[in-house]
Protein backbone atom coordinates (compact mmCIF):
# COMPACT_ATOMS: atom_id res chain seq x y z
CA UNK A 1 0.00 0.00 0.00
CA UNK A 2 1.33 3.54 -0.74
CA UNK A 3 1.02 6.95 0.94
CA UNK A 4 -1.66 7.83 -0.60
CA UNK A 5 -3.76 4.86 -0.13
CA UNK A 6 -2.57 5.28 3.50
CA UNK A 7 -4.13 8.72 3.51
CA UNK A 8 -7.42 7.79 1.94
CA UNK A 9 -8.12 4.67 4.80
CA UNK A 10 -7.81 7.30 7.74
CA UNK A 11 -9.28 5.13 10.74
CA UNK A 12 -7.37 2.12 9.95
CA UNK A 13 -5.07 2.44 12.70
CA UNK A 14 -7.21 2.62 15.52
CA UNK A 15 -5.83 0.45 17.97
CA UNK A 16 -8.82 -0.04 20.17
CA UNK A 17 -6.83 -2.06 22.89
CA UNK A 18 -4.07 1.14 23.31
CA UNK A 19 -6.86 3.77 23.59
CA UNK A 20 -8.04 2.95 26.21
CA UNK A 21 -7.93 4.86 29.66
CA UNK A 22 -5.07 2.74 31.52
CA UNK A 23 -2.80 3.92 28.81
CA UNK A 24 -3.33 7.50 28.74
CA UNK A 25 -0.16 9.50 29.11
CA UNK A 26 -1.37 12.70 27.69
CA UNK A 27 -4.49 14.81 27.25
CA UNK A 28 -4.76 18.03 27.00
CA UNK A 29 -5.29 20.19 30.17
CA UNK A 30 -9.17 20.37 31.72
CA UNK A 31 -8.61 24.22 32.42
CA UNK A 32 -7.51 25.04 28.76
CA UNK A 33 -11.32 25.89 27.60
CA UNK A 34 -12.52 23.39 24.82
CA UNK A 35 -13.15 26.05 22.52
CA UNK A 36 -10.68 26.75 19.24
CA UNK A 37 -7.90 28.95 19.55
CA UNK A 38 -7.95 31.88 17.44
CA UNK A 39 -4.39 32.31 17.21
CA UNK A 40 -3.22 31.66 13.41
CA UNK A 41 -1.70 27.72 12.51
CA UNK A 42 1.49 26.97 14.27
CA UNK A 43 1.30 29.80 16.53
CA UNK A 44 3.81 29.52 20.00
CA UNK A 45 1.09 31.47 22.14
CA UNK A 46 -1.01 28.35 21.84
CA UNK A 47 1.46 26.07 23.77
CA UNK A 48 2.75 28.36 26.13
CA UNK A 49 -0.97 28.82 27.15
CA UNK A 50 -1.46 24.99 27.49
CA UNK A 51 1.91 24.73 29.36
CA UNK A 52 0.99 27.24 32.22
CA UNK A 53 -2.70 25.28 32.43
CA UNK A 54 -1.26 21.89 32.31
CA UNK A 55 1.43 23.01 35.40
CA UNK A 56 -1.16 24.79 37.37
CA UNK A 57 -3.35 21.29 37.41
CA UNK A 58 -0.95 19.39 37.96
CA UNK A 59 0.29 21.40 40.72
CA UNK A 60 -3.36 21.58 42.15
CA UNK A 61 -3.43 25.26 42.05
CA UNK A 62 -6.17 26.07 40.03
CA UNK A 63 -8.06 28.29 42.68
CA UNK A 64 -4.97 29.82 43.99
CA UNK A 65 -3.57 31.36 40.56
CA UNK A 66 -4.95 34.84 39.12
CA UNK A 67 -3.86 35.44 35.80
CA UNK A 68 -3.17 39.18 34.34
CA UNK A 69 -3.68 38.77 30.14
CA UNK A 70 -1.88 41.53 28.06
CA UNK A 71 -3.35 43.46 24.81
CA UNK A 72 -1.90 41.49 22.02
CA UNK A 73 -2.59 38.84 20.14
CA UNK A 74 -2.97 37.42 23.24
CA UNK A 75 -5.56 40.04 24.70
CA UNK A 76 -8.41 37.02 24.64
CA UNK A 77 -6.03 34.76 27.19
CA UNK A 78 -8.72 35.24 29.40
CA UNK A 79 -11.46 33.03 27.33
CA UNK A 80 -8.95 30.08 27.15
CA UNK A 81 -7.67 29.49 31.10
CA UNK A 82 -10.53 28.54 33.16
CA UNK A 83 -8.98 30.16 35.83
CA UNK A 84 -9.48 33.94 37.97
CA UNK A 85 -7.24 36.20 34.93
CA UNK A 86 -7.67 39.99 34.92
CA UNK A 87 -7.30 41.83 32.01
CA UNK A 88 -4.98 44.59 32.03
CA UNK A 89 -4.35 47.92 29.67
CA UNK A 90 -1.41 47.94 27.39
CA UNK A 91 1.55 47.34 28.92
CA UNK A 92 0.21 47.48 32.65
CA UNK A 93 -0.16 43.67 33.74
CA UNK A 94 3.13 43.81 36.17
CA UNK A 95 1.43 47.07 37.31
CA UNK A 96 -1.89 45.13 37.32
CA UNK A 97 -0.24 42.06 38.96
CA UNK A 98 1.37 44.35 41.88
CA UNK A 99 -2.09 45.39 42.91
CA UNK A 100 -3.62 41.47 43.30
CA UNK A 101 -0.70 40.09 45.00
CA UNK A 102 -0.38 42.86 47.64
CA UNK A 103 -4.12 42.51 48.05
CA UNK A 104 -4.17 38.91 48.05
CA UNK A 105 -0.92 37.57 48.96
CA UNK A 106 -1.75 34.48 49.31
CA UNK A 107 -2.62 33.77 45.50
CA UNK A 108 -0.60 32.59 43.18
CA UNK A 109 0.06 35.60 40.48
CA UNK A 110 1.12 35.61 36.87
CA UNK A 111 0.92 37.77 33.91
CA UNK A 112 1.00 36.62 30.36
CA UNK A 113 2.69 39.61 27.97
CA UNK A 114 4.11 40.00 24.59
CA UNK A 115 7.44 41.68 23.73
CA UNK A 116 5.49 45.03 22.43
CA UNK A 117 3.42 45.07 25.71
CA UNK A 118 6.13 44.24 28.29
CA UNK A 119 9.07 45.67 25.93
CA UNK A 120 7.70 48.74 24.18
CA UNK A 121 4.71 50.61 26.41
CA UNK A 122 5.30 48.65 29.25
CA UNK A 123 8.94 48.86 29.73
CA UNK A 124 8.62 51.47 33.16
CA UNK A 125 5.70 49.12 34.41
CA UNK A 126 7.99 45.79 33.60
CA UNK A 127 11.35 47.31 35.21
CA UNK A 128 9.81 49.20 38.23
CA UNK A 129 8.01 45.68 39.45
CA UNK A 130 10.92 43.81 38.81
CA UNK A 131 13.02 45.98 40.90
CA UNK A 132 10.65 46.22 43.41
CA UNK A 133 11.16 42.24 43.46
CA UNK A 134 7.26 41.70 43.20
CA UNK A 135 6.74 38.79 44.04
CA UNK A 136 4.82 37.15 40.86
CA UNK A 137 5.78 35.28 37.68
CA UNK A 138 6.06 37.34 34.60
CA UNK A 139 5.46 34.75 31.53
CA UNK A 140 7.16 37.03 27.95
CA UNK A 141 6.15 35.62 25.34
CA UNK A 142 8.74 37.51 22.53
CA UNK A 143 8.15 36.90 18.95
CA UNK A 144 9.90 40.04 17.91
CA UNK A 145 7.37 42.04 16.43
CA UNK A 146 3.82 43.18 17.37
CA UNK A 147 1.69 40.12 16.27
CA UNK A 148 -1.45 41.70 16.93
CA UNK A 149 -1.11 45.17 14.60
CA UNK A 150 0.18 43.15 11.92
CA UNK A 151 4.28 43.17 12.41
CA UNK A 152 5.43 46.36 13.35
CA UNK A 153 8.92 46.30 14.99
CA UNK A 154 9.12 45.32 18.52
CA UNK A 155 12.51 46.80 20.80
CA UNK A 156 13.36 42.72 20.80
CA UNK A 157 12.97 42.93 16.14
CA UNK A 158 16.68 41.32 15.36
CA UNK A 159 19.31 43.87 13.75
CA UNK A 160 18.48 43.33 9.81
CA UNK A 161 14.84 41.93 10.16
CA UNK A 162 12.45 42.88 7.66
CA UNK A 163 8.89 44.09 9.26
CA UNK A 164 6.23 46.28 8.52
CA UNK A 165 8.27 49.19 9.61
CA UNK A 166 11.32 47.84 8.89
CA UNK A 167 10.92 46.91 5.05
CA UNK A 168 14.52 47.32 4.33
CA UNK A 169 15.59 45.11 8.08
CA UNK A 170 16.08 46.78 10.94
CA UNK A 171 19.02 49.48 10.71
CA UNK A 172 20.34 49.80 14.25
CA UNK A 173 21.83 53.21 13.57
CA UNK A 174 18.49 54.61 13.57
CA UNK A 175 16.22 52.21 15.43
CA UNK A 176 18.96 51.28 18.10
CA UNK A 177 19.74 48.08 19.47
CA UNK A 178 17.34 44.78 20.39
CA UNK A 179 16.18 45.53 24.24
CA UNK A 180 17.33 42.37 26.26
CA UNK A 181 14.86 42.46 28.92
CA UNK A 182 15.38 39.01 30.48
CA UNK A 183 19.29 39.90 31.14
CA UNK A 184 18.53 43.64 32.04
CA UNK A 185 16.42 42.64 35.08
CA UNK A 186 18.40 39.97 35.96
CA UNK A 187 20.53 42.34 37.38
CA UNK A 188 18.12 43.57 39.64
CA UNK A 189 18.17 42.23 43.18
CA UNK A 190 14.50 41.16 43.81
CA UNK A 191 14.42 39.27 40.77
CA UNK A 192 15.12 35.46 41.61
CA UNK A 193 14.74 33.67 38.22
CA UNK A 194 15.05 34.57 35.04
CA UNK A 195 15.36 32.13 32.32
CA UNK A 196 15.24 31.91 28.44
CA UNK A 197 13.19 29.00 26.60
CA UNK A 198 11.46 28.53 23.61
CA UNK A 199 8.81 26.07 22.45
CA UNK A 200 10.00 25.32 18.47
CA UNK A 201 10.75 21.67 19.38
CA UNK A 202 9.73 18.99 22.04
CA UNK A 203 12.46 19.29 24.31
CA UNK A 204 12.06 23.07 24.39
CA UNK A 205 8.66 22.80 25.38
CA UNK A 206 9.51 20.05 28.19
CA UNK A 207 12.05 22.84 29.37
CA UNK A 208 9.65 25.51 28.64
CA UNK A 209 7.14 23.60 31.78
CA UNK A 210 9.84 23.13 34.13
CA UNK A 211 10.49 26.29 33.98
CA UNK A 212 7.03 27.31 34.50
CA UNK A 213 6.74 24.66 37.16
CA UNK A 214 10.48 26.22 39.34
CA UNK A 215 8.54 30.00 38.97
CA UNK A 216 5.60 28.75 40.91
CA UNK A 217 7.59 27.10 43.48
CA UNK A 218 9.66 30.23 43.82
CA UNK A 219 6.21 31.95 44.27
CA UNK A 220 5.31 29.70 47.34
CA UNK A 221 8.18 29.96 49.24
CA UNK A 222 8.32 34.54 48.30
CA UNK A 223 11.72 34.43 46.70
CA UNK A 224 10.88 37.20 44.28
CA UNK A 225 9.75 38.15 40.81
CA UNK A 226 10.21 35.45 38.37
CA UNK A 227 10.67 36.27 34.60
CA UNK A 228 10.38 33.56 31.88
CA UNK A 229 10.81 34.95 28.79
CA UNK A 230 9.84 32.72 25.77
CA UNK A 231 11.14 32.69 22.60
CA UNK A 232 7.89 31.73 20.15
CA UNK A 233 7.20 32.44 16.76
CA UNK A 234 4.76 34.60 14.33
CA UNK A 235 4.40 32.97 11.32
CA UNK A 236 1.62 35.35 10.00
CA UNK A 237 4.31 38.24 10.50
CA UNK A 238 7.31 36.83 9.91
CA UNK A 239 5.81 36.17 6.23
CA UNK A 240 6.84 32.41 6.56
CA UNK A 241 4.95 28.80 6.86
CA UNK A 242 5.18 27.31 10.88
CA UNK A 243 7.97 25.64 9.90
CA UNK A 244 10.05 28.00 8.14
CA UNK A 245 9.00 30.18 11.18
CA UNK A 246 10.66 27.58 13.81
CA UNK A 247 13.28 27.18 11.32
CA UNK A 248 13.97 31.07 12.13
CA UNK A 249 14.24 30.75 15.72
CA UNK A 250 16.78 27.65 15.71
CA UNK A 251 19.00 29.84 13.45
CA UNK A 252 18.27 33.48 14.08
CA UNK A 253 16.81 33.87 17.25
CA UNK A 254 18.54 31.70 19.62
CA UNK A 255 21.74 32.89 18.62
CA UNK A 256 20.81 36.38 19.51
CA UNK A 257 19.11 35.28 22.17
CA UNK A 258 20.53 32.65 23.97
CA UNK A 259 18.41 29.80 25.73
CA UNK A 260 19.21 29.29 29.39
CA UNK A 261 18.88 30.17 32.55
CA UNK A 262 19.95 34.12 33.38
CA UNK A 263 19.34 34.30 37.09
CA UNK A 264 18.62 31.62 39.54
CA UNK A 265 18.19 31.59 43.54
CA UNK A 266 21.03 31.53 45.54
CA UNK A 267 21.20 28.72 47.28
CA UNK A 268 20.55 26.91 43.79
CA UNK A 269 23.68 27.74 42.37
CA UNK B 1 2.36 -5.52 11.38
CA UNK B 2 4.86 -3.78 13.45
CA UNK B 3 5.22 -4.12 16.95
CA UNK B 4 2.43 -1.28 18.64
CA UNK B 5 3.10 0.26 21.58
CA UNK B 6 2.09 3.85 20.94
CA UNK B 7 -1.28 5.58 19.55
CA UNK B 8 -2.90 8.99 19.15
CA UNK B 9 -6.70 10.39 18.57
CA UNK B 10 -6.57 13.49 16.83
CA UNK B 11 -9.29 16.25 16.96
CA UNK B 12 -9.31 16.52 13.56
CA UNK B 13 -11.98 19.35 13.71
CA UNK B 14 -9.59 21.67 15.66
CA UNK B 15 -6.36 20.65 13.83
CA UNK B 16 -5.11 23.93 12.08
CA UNK B 17 -2.43 21.46 9.48
CA UNK B 18 0.25 23.45 10.81
CA UNK B 19 2.58 20.69 10.39
CA UNK B 20 4.88 21.05 13.70
CA UNK B 21 3.40 17.92 15.03
CA UNK B 22 4.58 16.19 11.61
CA UNK B 23 8.27 17.27 12.06
CA UNK B 24 8.48 16.44 15.59
CA UNK B 25 7.45 12.57 15.03
CA UNK B 26 10.73 10.79 15.36
CA UNK B 27 9.07 7.93 13.61
CA UNK B 28 7.60 9.45 11.04
CA UNK B 29 4.01 8.22 12.00
CA UNK B 30 2.11 10.98 10.56
CA UNK B 31 1.06 13.30 8.49
CA UNK B 32 -1.52 15.89 6.89
CA UNK B 33 -4.27 14.24 5.17
CA UNK B 34 -4.96 15.34 2.02
CA UNK B 35 -8.58 15.50 3.35
CA UNK B 36 -9.74 19.07 4.46
CA UNK B 37 -11.70 19.77 7.91
CA UNK B 38 -14.68 22.19 8.36
CA UNK B 39 -12.30 24.85 8.63
CA UNK B 40 -10.33 23.89 5.39
CA UNK B 41 -7.20 22.77 6.87
CA UNK B 42 -5.40 19.63 5.72
CA UNK B 43 -5.93 18.00 9.34
CA UNK B 44 -3.43 15.48 10.50
CA UNK B 45 -3.65 11.77 10.79
CA UNK B 46 -1.75 8.64 11.22
CA UNK B 47 0.04 7.11 8.12
CA UNK B 48 2.36 4.70 10.11
CA UNK B 49 1.68 2.07 12.48
CA UNK B 50 4.75 2.72 14.60
CA UNK B 51 3.63 5.20 17.50
CA UNK B 52 5.66 4.80 20.29
CA UNK B 53 3.69 6.99 22.68
CA UNK B 54 6.33 9.46 23.22
CA UNK B 55 4.37 12.50 23.35
CA UNK B 56 6.47 14.63 21.32
CA UNK B 57 3.39 15.46 18.77
CA UNK B 58 0.93 16.49 21.39
CA UNK B 59 3.85 18.51 23.35
CA UNK B 60 4.64 20.93 20.07
CA UNK B 61 0.42 21.18 18.55
CA UNK B 62 -0.69 24.53 19.70
CA UNK B 63 -3.82 23.62 19.26
CA UNK B 64 -3.80 20.73 22.01
CA UNK B 65 -5.79 18.41 19.51
CA UNK B 66 -3.76 15.53 20.60
CA UNK B 67 -4.07 12.64 22.80
CA UNK B 68 -1.88 9.78 23.10
CA UNK B 69 -1.52 6.85 25.01
CA UNK B 70 1.51 4.26 25.31
CA UNK B 71 1.43 0.58 26.32
CA UNK B 72 3.94 0.07 28.84
CA UNK B 73 6.70 -2.52 28.75
CA UNK B 74 5.77 -4.51 31.39
CA UNK B 75 3.66 -6.91 31.50
CA UNK B 76 -0.01 -5.89 32.80
CA UNK B 77 -2.81 -7.75 33.38
CA UNK B 78 -5.76 -7.03 30.87
CA UNK B 79 -8.27 -4.90 32.69
CA UNK B 80 -9.88 -3.60 29.14
CA UNK B 81 -12.94 -5.12 28.18
CA UNK B 82 -14.65 -4.79 25.05
CA UNK B 83 -17.63 -2.41 26.64
CA UNK B 84 -15.17 -0.36 28.77
CA UNK B 85 -13.10 0.25 25.38
CA UNK B 86 -16.40 1.22 23.91
CA UNK B 87 -16.88 3.47 26.53
CA UNK B 88 -13.57 5.32 26.81
CA UNK B 89 -13.34 5.40 22.95
CA UNK B 90 -16.91 7.64 22.75
CA UNK B 91 -15.40 9.53 25.68
CA UNK B 92 -12.24 10.66 23.75
CA UNK B 93 -13.16 10.85 20.22
CA UNK B 94 -16.10 13.93 19.97
C1 LIG C 1 -2.43 52.07 24.60
C2 LIG C 1 -2.38 51.26 23.36
N1 LIG C 1 -1.42 51.54 22.43
C3 LIG C 1 -1.34 50.81 21.31
C4 LIG C 1 -2.20 49.78 21.09
C5 LIG C 1 -2.11 48.97 19.80
N2 LIG C 1 -1.54 47.68 20.01
C6 LIG C 1 -2.30 46.59 20.20
S1 LIG C 1 -1.43 45.17 20.35
C7 LIG C 1 0.03 46.01 20.14
C8 LIG C 1 1.34 45.30 20.16
C9 LIG C 1 1.28 43.88 20.55
O1 LIG C 1 2.51 43.26 20.40
P1 LIG C 1 3.03 42.20 21.43
O2 LIG C 1 2.87 42.68 22.81
O3 LIG C 1 4.42 41.83 21.01
O4 LIG C 1 2.04 40.96 21.30
P2 LIG C 1 1.92 39.89 20.11
O5 LIG C 1 0.70 40.30 19.37
O6 LIG C 1 3.16 39.94 19.29
O7 LIG C 1 1.75 38.60 20.83
C10 LIG C 1 -0.20 47.36 19.96
C11 LIG C 1 0.88 48.34 19.74
C12 LIG C 1 -3.19 49.52 22.07
N3 LIG C 1 -4.06 48.52 21.93
N4 LIG C 1 -3.25 50.27 23.19
S1 LIG D 1 -0.23 37.23 14.32
FE1 LIG D 1 1.58 36.11 14.98
S2 LIG D 1 1.55 36.11 17.23
FE2 LIG D 1 -0.51 36.69 16.48
S3 LIG D 1 -1.66 34.76 16.43
FE3 LIG D 1 -0.82 35.08 14.40
S4 LIG D 1 1.14 34.00 14.41
FE4 LIG D 1 0.50 34.25 16.54
S1 LIG E 1 3.33 10.02 20.08
FE1 LIG E 1 5.42 10.15 19.24
S2 LIG E 1 5.57 8.41 17.84
FE2 LIG E 1 3.39 8.69 18.27
S3 LIG E 1 2.67 9.98 16.57
FE3 LIG E 1 3.20 11.35 18.28
S4 LIG E 1 5.32 11.97 17.89
FE4 LIG E 1 4.90 10.15 16.60
S1 LIG F 1 0.51 20.38 15.43
FE1 LIG F 1 -1.66 20.23 15.99
S2 LIG F 1 -2.70 21.79 14.76
FE2 LIG F 1 -0.68 21.48 13.86
S3 LIG F 1 -1.01 19.93 12.26
FE3 LIG F 1 -0.39 18.82 14.10
S4 LIG F 1 -2.31 18.28 15.10
FE4 LIG F 1 -2.79 19.86 13.60
MG1 LIG G 1 5.10 40.25 19.96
Amino acid sequence: MDEKDLKLNETEFLNEDICVAEYLVYKKPETLIDIDLHYCPGCGHGVVHRLLMEVIEEMNIVDKVIGVAPVGCSVFAYNYMDIDMQEAAHGRATAVATGIKRVLPDKLVFTYQGDGDLAAIGTAETIHACNRGENFLIVFINNAVYGMTSGQMAPTTLPGMVTTTTPFGRDTSITGFPLKISELVAQLPGVCYVTRTSVHTAGNVRRTKKAIQKAFEYQMQNKGTCLIEVLSNCPSNWKMTPLESNKFIEEEMIPFYPLGDIKVPKEEK
Amino acid sequence: MAKVKGDIIVDIEKCKGCELCVVACPQGAIALSDNINKKGYHYMIKIKDNCTGCENCALVCPDAVITVYRKSGKKKEKIATISNVQNNMTMEVN
